[in-house]
């Protein structure tokens, strides 16, 4: 196969629309700047989608030696790049907001209700015992709570 | 991506020990899941296990079947509580991906006495 023929543009935007992906879970999603709002990802997917858009219009150009095959994958390529952009973007902007409204949780001002639950060691503890428990021998400011998914 | 957020936490402790807050994680993990997860990715501060979400549901952050396999879990939220268990601050994300960060957290220690 001549390498001049091969539609680098096209398979430039595959490659970018997949780093632009998986990067966001794999690095950006472990800083703040990168991770609450995912400005790097989304500048890499529009660099791949002009790649895409040349590469489409390559594979679709006259002077190609298979016409038909040339069409089909750019075709094909391009399309399943662009499901990616998409599934991200749903992703990100649709799904993640599928988050319970919670407006029943105690709000500023007011009591927190006590609990007790087991520790990773299994020993219960009270919100009460965190409260008043001395961090670095001062009695506690506060308490943070996190809430959170769980390990998966 | 939880992670991301309580290893944001666990890099500022020393931070959170000066201003006198200490955080404390909550989910529907076992405590033996919270203690592999503790070692694996080296959290000391502690992590507490609401498997029956009682406490949970009793705070409205109950995320019906969005768990592993359908289960119910706890939607991301933070709370900052004073030493009288009043509630100074709290977040409650409108999208998953965006976490309280540690410095904004910090920023807010001036409300506790």
């Amino acid at each position: 196969m001549n390498v001049r023929q091969i539609n680098w543009p096209l398979w430039a935007g595959v490659l970018l629309t997949l780093i632009a992906g998986f990067s966001y879970i794999a690095v950006f999603i472990w800083f703040p700047i990168t991770r609450d709002f995912p400005w790097v990802n989304l500048l890499m997917f529009a660099v791949a989608a002009v790649f895409l858009w040349l590469g489409l219009r390559r594979g679709f150009a006259r002077d190609r030696a298979h016409p038909t095959r040339s069409k089909i994958v750019a075709s094909v390529l391009t399309t399943f790049s662009v499901l990616i952009i998409a599934l991200f973007l749903f992703s990100y902007f649709v799904f993640a907001r599928w988050l319970p409204p919670s407006t029943g949780a105690p709000q500023v001002g007011q009591k927190i209700p006590e609990f007790t639950l087991p520790d990773s060691s299994g020993r219960q503890v009270s919100l009460n015992e965190l409260l008043t428990t001395p961090i670095e021998g001062k009695p506690p400011k506060g308490v943070l709570l996190i809430f959170y998914r769980g390990y998966w | 991506m939880c992670n991301s957020e309580l290893r944001g936490i666990e890099k500022s402790l020393a931070s959170f020990n000066q201003a006198g807050i200490r955080p404390v994680a909550i989910s529907v993990d076992s405590p033996e899941d919270s203690r592999k997860l503790m070692e694996q990715a080296g959290y000391t501060f502690p992590f507490l296990s609401d498997q029956k979400t009682e406490v949970i549901r009793r705070y409205d952050l109950l995320h019906k079947g969005a768990g592993e396999n359908g289960t119910d879990i706890a939607r991301p939220a933070e709370f900052l509580v004073d030493r009288t268990g009043t509630v100074r601050w709290l977040n409650l994300t409108e999208n998953y991906f965006r976490r309280a960060r540690p410095e904004q957290v910090l920023d807010k220690a001036n409300l506790l006495e």
